[in-house]
Formats: C-alpha cells, sequence, structure tokens
C-alpha cells in the first residue's frame, strides 16, 4: 500500500494523510493506491502539507496501518530514545512497534 | 568575552525581522516550500525527523550564563526542556514550531545570538579550543583571531554562496583538541624564531562521504596577512569547485584533486594579489577585539592543593579536571554522558545549574567543547568541591573524560532526517556495557564516535574506534572503524570488515578492547598500541 506523510507547516509536527485531511496518528493513514501522486501534488500546491512524500505502507497483525521502513515508523512514533517524547509516552512496549 | 557593538546588533535585529517576513509569508502561503527553505537554511531552521531543528551557533564555543540562561529559557519555553549540543560547539533545539522561530531567533539576539550560518553554503561556527584562554598549554588566548575571522566573513558576499559549507578552527597549542586537521581551514597559532606571532595553515580537510586530512600548506603566515590569505584559499575553490556535482563540491576534493603543490601554488598566486588590495584589517582593529578577550582577574597567592579527602571527589578532578595556566586554578570539564544517557543532552534546569556555576565560580564564563561536554574554564581550586557537590546533584558529575564511556554520537535516526541507522542507543548500550569506572580507568583514553550515516556529524572518521550506521536492506547495520584520531596525531580510522547489528557492534567494540587490554605494552593507549600492532590482532579478536 501507498501512503502519504510530510509534516504540518506551522508546527512541524508528522502527518498521515488520512483520505480527507491529515492526522498525527499513523493508524489512520489511509492506502492512497495509484492516487497518491495526484493527492500530494493537490496537498503540496494547497500550502495544506510541508515537505511531503509518498512510502510504501504495510498493515501489521491488528490490521494497523505502519510504515514499512524503519525510518518512517520512527517518524510515526517519535525518537526510540525519549519514550516520553513519542506518541505513546505511557505505553512501554511502543518502542517495539517501532523496531 | 567579545560583546555586540551597534553594528552586530543592528545586523542581527535586521536579520530577525526579515526572517519574521518571511516565515509569515510562507505561513499565509505566498511562498512554497522550494523558495522558503533555502531562507530557513539560512537561519538555521532545518526540518527533521519529527520538527523543526533550530541549530543556534555559539561562537568558538563560548558562552556567558546570561546566554545559556536564554537557552535554557528557550528549551523550555518553545522546546520540550532540552537541547542537545553538538560537534560543532553549538547546541540544537529538536521540537521547534515554525510560527514561534522568529520569536526564538529575537529572543537569541537579546543576548547577542543567532543562528545565522549554521547551515547551507556558507562559512559555519568558527570553532576553537575548548580551553581557550585558559590552558597552561596554550600560547595565547587563539579566540581574538577566531572572532576577527567571524567579523570578516559574516554576511562576506562572496563567501554567502560557497559550493559547499566551510570549516574553520582556530587553536594555540600544540596539543590539538579541536580536531584541527579534520577542518576545510585551520589555524595553530604559532611564533616564529623571531618571536612573531603568525599561523601554520592547513587546508583541505574534512569528514562526510569522502574523508580527507588538511595538508599543511603554510609552516608561517604572519599574523596580519589573514585575511588575504583566506580570501585567496576560497578564491581558489570558488574558481575551480565542481558546482556540478554535489559529492565533490567540497573544497578537501579540490585540494586532493590538485594535489598540495599545486592547490598550495594557486593559493601563493592569489594571496600575492589580494595583499596589494590592502584588504587586511588595521592592528587598531585586532587590538578592539583583543581587548574583549582580555584574561579575567586572577587572583594571585592561591593555594594550588585540593583536598582530596573525599575519595569520589578525588577521583572526580583527577578526571575531569585539567591545568590551568594561573596557579590556583583549574579547568573543569562538565560530562554530558551520563551512563545510559543520550551523548550532549542537557535539560533546562541542568543548563541554569551551569550557568550560576559559570557565574559564581568561573568568571561568567563558559565552554561547550566539540566532543559535547561543557567546560567552566576559570574554578579556582578552593572550589572545586563546591562545583563538584552541586554537579553531582544535578547528574553532571560524571567521570569518564576521554574515557570509553565518553562518546561522541550525532543524533543519528531518532532525529535526523539524513540518518541511516541510530547511534544514541548504540552509545548507551556501549557506556552501559563499560559502566564500571575501575574497568573505564584501567581501560584508559578510547574515544569512540558514532555517526548514523556518512555525513559523519559524529566524526566516526576520527575515531580511535569509530561507528558508521548503514542501511542494509531496511535494516540498521553498523560498520566498525578503528585507528582514527582528531587530536594532534591525526589519523583516518578505517573499516575493520563486514558490519554487524546493534549488538554484533557493541560485542565487537568490547572484544576489540580486551584485545587492546591483553596486549598492551606499559603505558600504551588503544590508539598506541593499534599503530604498534595494526589491524590483524584486532581483526582476529573482533571476527574470531
Ligand atoms: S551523521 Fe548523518 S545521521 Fe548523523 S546527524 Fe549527521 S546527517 Fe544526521
Amino acid at each position: 500500500m501507498k501512503i502519504l506523510t510530510g509534516n504540518d507547516l506551522k508546527t512541524g509536527a508528522v502527518v498521515w494523510w488520512d483520505g480527507s485531511g491529515w492526522s498525527l496518528h499513523v493508524e489512520e493513514a489511509a492506502d492512497a493506491g495509484e492516487h497518491a501522486d495526484v493527492i500530494l501534488a493537490t496537498e503540496t500546491a494547497a500550502c495544506r502539507v510541508n515537505g511531503g512524500y509518498i512510502i510504501d505502507g504495510m498493515r501489521d497483525g491488528d490490521g494497523k496501518v505502519r510504515p514499512a521502513h524503519i525510518k518512517d515508523r520512527i517518524r510515526a512514533l517519535g525518537p526510540t530514545v525519549r519514550p516520553d517524547l513519542t506518541l505513546k509516552p505511557a505505553d512501554p512496549a511502543a518502542g517495539s512497534w517501532v523496531i | 568575552m567579545y560583546r555586540y557593538d551597534h553594528y552586530d546588533q543592528a545586523m542581527v535585529d535586521a536579520r530577525v525581522a526579515e526572517f519574521r517576513d518571511q516565515t509569515r509569508r510562507r505561513i499565509e502561503g505566498h511562498m512554497n516550500d522550494d523558495q522558503f527553505k533555502p531562507l530557513r537554511l539560512k537561519n538555521g531552521l532545518y526540518l527533521q525527523l519529527h520538527a523543526y531543528m533550530l541549530r543556534v551557533a555559539i561562537p568558538y564555543g563560548t558562552l556567558d550564563s546570561r546566554q545559556m540562561r536564554k537557552l535554557a529559557h528557550i528549551a523550555r519555553t518553545y522546546d520540550r526542556g532540552y537541547g542537545h549540543f553538538t560537534t560543532r560547539q553549538n547546541i540544537q533545539y529538536n521540537w521547534i514550531k515554525l510560527e514561534e522561530a522568529p520569536d526564538i531567533l529575537a529572543e537569541l539576539a537579546t543576548v547577542e545570538m543567532h543562528a545565522i550560518q549554521t547551515s547551507g553554503e556558507s562559512i559555519r561556527n568558527i570553532s576553537a579550543d575548548q580551553y581557550a584562554g585558559a590552558a597552561a598549554d596554550e600560547i595565547m588566548d587563539p579566540r581574538p583571531w577566531a572572532e576577527m575571522l567571524r567579523q570578516m566573513t559574516t554576511f562576506h558576499p562572496e563567501f554567502s554562496y560557497l559550493p559547499r559549507k566551510f570549516k574553520i578552527a582556530v587553536i594555540a597549542a600544540a596539543e590539538d583538541r579541536a580536531a584541527l586537521r579534520w577542518h576545510d581551514f585551520a589555524l595553530r597559532i604559532v611564533r616564529n624564531p623571531a618571536g612573531e606571532q603568525g599561523f601554520e595553515v592547513f587546508a583541505g580537510g574534512g569528514m562526510g562521504r569522502t574523508p580527507f586530512i588538511a595538508y599543511r600548506i603554510r609552516e608561517f603566515l604572519p599574523a596580519a596577512q589573514i585575511f588575504s590569505y583566506l580570501q585567496a584559499v576560497l578564491r581558489v575553490w570558488n574558481l575551480h569547485a565542481r558546482r556540478d556535482n554535489i559529492h565533490k563540491q567540497r573544497m578537501k576534493i579540490l585540494v586532493h584533486d590538485l594535489g598540495e603543490a599545486e592547490f598550495t601554488r594557486q593559493v601563493e598566486e592569489q594571496f600575492a594579489q589580494f595583499l596589494m588590495l590592502k584588504t587586511d584589517f588595521p592592528q587598531a582593529e585586532y587590538d578592539r577585539i583583543a581587548a574583549y578577550f582580555t584574561p579575567p582577574p586572577f587572583e594571585s597567592g592561591l593555594a594550588d592543593e585540593v583536598d582530596r579527602a573525599d575519595p569520589d571527589f578525588a577521583l572526580w578532578v583527577d578526571r575531569q579536571t585539567v591545568a590551568h595556566k594561573a596557579p590556583g586554578y583549574a579547568i573543569v570539564n562538565i560530562s554530558l554522558k551520563p551512563i545510559g544517557g543520550i551523548p550532549g543532552d542537557i535539560s533546562a534546569e541542568q543548563m541554569e545549574l551551569v550557568a550560576d556555576l559559570a557565574e559564581r565560580y568561573s568568571f561568567d564564563e563558559l565552554r561547550a567543547s566539540h566532543a559535547q561536554n561543557l567546560v567552566l574554564p576559570h574554578v579556582r581550586k578552593q572550589d572545586l568541591y563546591a562545583v563538584w557537590q552541586a554537579l553531582d546533584a544535578a547528574g553532571l558529575g560524571g567521570v569518564n573524560l576521554d574515557l570509553v564511556t565518553d562518546i561522541i554520537a550525532c543524533p543519528g535516526l531518532d532525529y535526523c532526517s539524513l540518518a541511516n541507522a541510530r547511534s544514541i542507543p548504540l552509545a548507551q548500550k556501549i557506556a552501559e556495557r563499560f559502566a564500571d569506572l575501575d574497568r573505564q580507568l584501567e581501560v584508559g583514553e578510547v574515544k569512540i564516535k558514532i555517526s548514523g550515516c556518512i555525513n559523519a556529524c559524529g566524526h566516526h572518521h576520527a575515531g580511535h574506534i569509530g561507528i558508521l550506521g548503514v542501511d542494509r536492506k531496511g535494516t540498521e547495520n553498523y560498520q566498525l572503524l578503528l585507528g582514527g584520531s582528531g587530536a594532534e596525531d591525526t589519523s583516518q580510522a578505517k573499516i575493520a570488515g563486514p558490519g554487524f547489528d546493534e549488538n554484533g557492534v557493541v560485542d565487537a567494540v568490547e572484544r576489540a578492547i580486551e584485545r587492546y587490554r591483553a596486549i598492551r605494552s606499559d603505558g600504551e593507549r588503544f590508539i598506541d598500541t593499534f599503530r604498534r600492532v595494526g589491524f590483524e590482532p584486532f581483526k582476529e579478536a573482533i571476527y574470531g
């Protein structure tokens, strides 16, 4: 599957295309499939995303979307060395989701 | 310490106002990212893995308490309560919001700081010996020259669109604590037999994809001619640089393509022309700037002894303090490498504590080192116990200067968008493996340096043991290098063999160190043994 990611213009936060807008949570990412290029071009031109790009996504055992590559899995969660600053600070197992 | 005059302040304030306007136009949609990116990079604002990252310049690594408190305030107000000291003596904030970036730059400007030329194809923050002005072994304080160079090169039109970034370092001691020969252009202040001050000049060094150690291109350059000479070097590079190929744009490539003799010949030719233009500064200008670096009023008659009754304190004194030029004083190194911590990271509270200590005990001066530690340059020996107690209570009393756990590590894949692999967890695991202080002291000096990609911000080429993160089919993999040095015995580390996963490379580091312990001669450091016996005994230990 193809998913779209980038950063929020004002805050810099990592965001994911959820089919109608941009979400902070990768679990909400939509499969953009063959429309990925068009969606990205439209969203970039409208300044709704900053530094956007297309990546391969996959579904984990629970059927949730996650990026295929470790780099974007770390982007999706936060720094593995500061669990307190990730999107799942209360989840001690969050790091294993990345690796 | 140098203080801005009204020109400096006006330039920095104007730059803040300009960037505020540029940011507004970007947020309002009048500029796209391609248009805005070069503008934000000119102000040190990167877009990294999780957010914008702001890199703030600390000229030649020197700070006062007012500036450090401002850095703490920024960490707390605009970031997530911490900052990260880098291998260029700068500080980075990892969680910056674009809409707040102009406010941060405005706050920095109130304490004579900025983020200009911390990115892009410019002359970057000029680095220097972190012990400048305090070291017992220096012939003078090198910072007036670093400041002169900063003023000569900031906003200079010919240097604003260089082919690539350009890094300068200045020292004034035989011991090299600034990785001199890994710079594009580097100066060691020396005196000639007539007692005149000048520079030993090096050019063409650099790490990254194609590492080179700088050549010495001048044995003695009269000090007053430095600007002509620097312009000549930059002119030769500007004339020949491969602007068509990003991997060949750094000056080190040109210097090594032309060869030492031809590069030097062309520089000398240009130098003769620049001398005729008389663009070098007048002595009065040097004197004006040097006056800012007048040594603080050291007390005389102070005791040189330290009460070593507390054994933990004695350990810290032996490892973390070094000789000062003034009797009764010491230079204090503050470790930012707690076992299991993140090399170079410091919380806002710790920054404030260090600022308080600098103000109270070190003539209001602080330094950042390229090894990602901090320094209190001028502490009375009779105050060392109080300083140690305060540092220790704040988690800053670590004892590991130049030991195996004093690891340089770049942010790597935890923060950096260019990374292939994580650096920090590796540093943490190695530090935890060698956490026992007796073992560290028994092993002695070993410099481990870790980069998360070929750009080498973690100086892996200059590590006694270097580690480079690579991407192997989507997984993190680590190459082990041996034999590098960033000190006066500069050498380039070479790859030992096939790479490892994270745990594998930690084991490999331990095996290399144990082999060193088994075969070292009396008084040999790790690097000395490696140079004596070569790769083979280490390869055998690492790969079996
Ligand atoms: S070495 Fe690579 S991964 Fe590390 S900070 Fe530099 S660019 Fe990023």
